[in-house]
């Protein structure tokens, strides 16, 4: 009765017994040595916070959005009225405008990046291959706002005075290509886009395609099939890895800000035209953020945000889910190849 | 005969895509040659000695961005202060204790926070600081950049300590060594010009950050050390110069680009040489 618990003999399930009581001492310190304790402790809070911050990030976002949420409820994603004179908040146009640029980006940035990437990692010669590698990996290091830059004074120009006229007396029939040409619209903020996700896919469509196994290719090069031919099979293998890898690149044009804000023309309205100055979610924030006077206003950016952070995160997590799903047995460390 | 010709047909639909794929690598290192070219060529004229070192000034009256070159070098530090210690604390854990659940949802939680746009960081810092302190300031703009810099510096970290080889660590611990003497002075060591080379990747990525300093930093026309109050940077100054309607400030932008992308640019290329004997 004064021991509740069964006492054996032998001393090895002495041990057991105890290790398998839920001690708090060794929870903070497995090792039992107080130096690890506060070590493993300081660790584990730097984890904590960053843990909190995401969830911090939340709350506050969503504090903030709440006065907008409450006025206009389901209707501001609906409403593309966008008039901040008569407090009158629809997201509307900026959803669309950011859902158009970003589908002109992946159209022309995911065949690209595939090239790329199966250049890189099935058909150049290594020598080759790592040094375009890498130079690829630098579009990446240039900042948006050297992007904008470059968009304006030698973008937009160009699509003036060339690509869109061309574009407009071939495809004129479509409402796509109609429409004065200004150079600064949807079409040159997609193309600005394309440029900054290509590298993004294409370093992860060249781990996801190293990360299938060599004996895929050497199986189907024995069977005789050409180069082509076995790395189609490589791209079945790694089909949702690239997808992973596509889905990624649209979760950072959807986010891009700067160099959008600066080349499509900050207009909030909806138009068929690829032509037309168009508005994203992100760069009506980076506009109109510091002009918002009013509690309301405020708020209702502050609800895009919280669009843009929601919708972001899901996408984010979706990619990083198909693309370990290809690469989870080879540590992440494909790129080593 | 048939066969053969089906055979041609193979072997030039992979001549062909051989190409095209090559056509594709070549198109986007073209991209940045053409880009990195255009940016030295509008740059090179309009920079001096004593652009580089004045503040700004009224359209007509040149002035330079030595202001902003502080501000973007003051934002660095204060940001490599907040989250280098935290990113790489958080990587260490990660790499010698991330076995389980939960160190699979702090992975997945630090690659999702890599990439939330850097326009909602700074959503988020003004709500938390801005919107308390009434004031823009330099602590906000570092704050917002530390964010940025932490998911980095965690994964970074952690990949580069699960290089060190686990003889080492057992050779430490036979000889009697306590868990963090072992981290700290043999693992740790071991890991460090990774860990090194992924900092100043994180630190070169914030330095073109834009978005998420609009609003916290601010920018500022003066030459400025107070944390407590609004300050210039690079990025928010080229974005302003590119949007106005001045030449002259548009000539300054190309040149603040290029004193940007060069900081940028000598990061890459030094980590690049670093790491070049160990990928």
């Amino acid at each position: 009765m004064e021991n509740p618990q069964p006492v054996f003999p032998s001393p090895a399930s002495e041990y057991g017994a105890r290790a398998r009581v839920w001690n708090w001492r060794r929870a903070i310190a497995p090792t039992g040595n107080r130096g690890d304790a506060i070590f493993r402790a300081a660790l584990f809070f730097a984890v904590l916070l960053l843990l909190l911050i995401v969830l911090l990030m939340v709350v506050k976002i969503g504090l903030n959005a709440l006065p907008s949420i409450q006025r206009y409820g389901f209707g501001f994603l609906t409403s593309s009225s966008w008039n901040p004179a008569r407090s009158d908040f629809g997201a509307l146009p900026f959803i669309y405008g950011t859902i158009v640029s970003s589908l002109i980006a992946l159209i022309i940035a995911v065949p690209l990046s595939l090239g790329i990437a199966i250049f890189l990692v099935e058909q150049a010669p290594r020598r080759l291959a790592r040094p375009i590698t890498f130079l690829v990996e630098l579009l990446a290091a240039i900042p948006s706002v050297v992007y904008g830059l470059w968009g304006i004074f030698v973008l937009a120009p160009l699509l003036r005075t060339s690509v869109e006229p061309a574009l407009a007396r071939v495809f004129g029939w479509l409402p796509l290509f109609q429409g004065p040409i200004t150079g600064i619209g949807l079409l040159t903020g997609g193309i600005i886009l394309a440029i900054m996700i290509t590298p993004i896919i294409s370093a992860v469509v060249r781990d996801v395609l190293a990360a299938v196994p060599t004996s895929q290719r050497e199986a189907a090069l024995a069977l005789g099939a050409t180069k082509w031919e076995t790395t189609r099979i490589v791209l079945a293998n790694a089909a949702s890895g690239i997808a992973g890898a596509v889905i990624l690149g649209l979760g950072r044009a959807i986010g891009e800000t700067m160099a959008v804000t600066m080349v499509i023309g900050n207009r909030p309205q909806i138009s068929a035209s690829l032509f037309a100055p168009s508005y994203t979610i992100a760069s009506v924030i980076a506009n109109e953020f510091t002009e918002a006077t009013d509690n309301l206003y405020l708020s209702a950016l502050v609800e895009i945000g919280l669009i843009l952070f929601l919708v972001t995160f899901i996408v984010n997590g979706a990619a990083k889910l198909l693309v370990w799903s290809v690469t989870r047995g080879t540590s992440g460390t494909a790129r080593a190849a | 005969m048939m066969k053969s010709s089906e055979e041609n047909l193979r072997r030039m639909t992979s001549a062909l895509m051989t190409a095209l794929t090559a056509c594709c690598a070549f198109f986007a290192v073209s991209m940045l040659l053409l880009i990195l070219g255009y940016i030295a060529w509008r740059g090179l004229g309009s920079i001096n000695l004593q652009f580089l070192t004045d503040a700004p000034k009224p359209v007509g009256e040149g002035g330079g961005i030595g202001n902003a070159i502080l501000g973007t070098l003051v934002l660095l530090l204060l940001s490599s202060l907040i989250g280098l210690p935290i990113g790489i604390a958080a990587g260490i854990y990660l790499a010698e204790f991330g076995e389980g659940r939960f160190a699979s949802l702090v992975r997945f939680v630090a690659d999702t926070l890599t990439g939330v746009p850097s326009i909602v960081v700074g959503v988020f810092v003004y709500a938390l600081i801005v919107l308390p302190m009434k004031q823009f300031s330099a602590v906000a703009g570092g704050v917002a950049l530390a964010l940025i810099m932490i998911p980095i510096v965690t994964r970074t970290t952690e990949e580069m300590i699960r290089l060190v080889p686990t003889s080492l660590r057992e050779g430490a611990l036979a000889l009697g060594a306590p868990q963090w003497r072992v981290i700290l002075g043999v693992v740790l060591p071991a890991a460090a010009s990774g860990i090194a080379t992924g900092a100043m990747l994180a630190v070169a990525r914030v330095s073109g950050e834009t978005a998420p300093l609009l609003f916290t930093a601010f920018g500022s026309r003066f030459f400025n050390i107070h944390l407590g109050q609004p300050i210039a940077s690079l990025t928010v100054q080229i974005y302003n110069y590119a949007i106005s309607p001045y030449d002259e400030w548009h000539a300054q932008a190309w040149a603040a680009t290029l004193v940007l992308m060069t900081l940028i640019l000598v990061i890459n290329i030094t980590v690049r040489f670093l790491t070049r004997k160990k990928f």
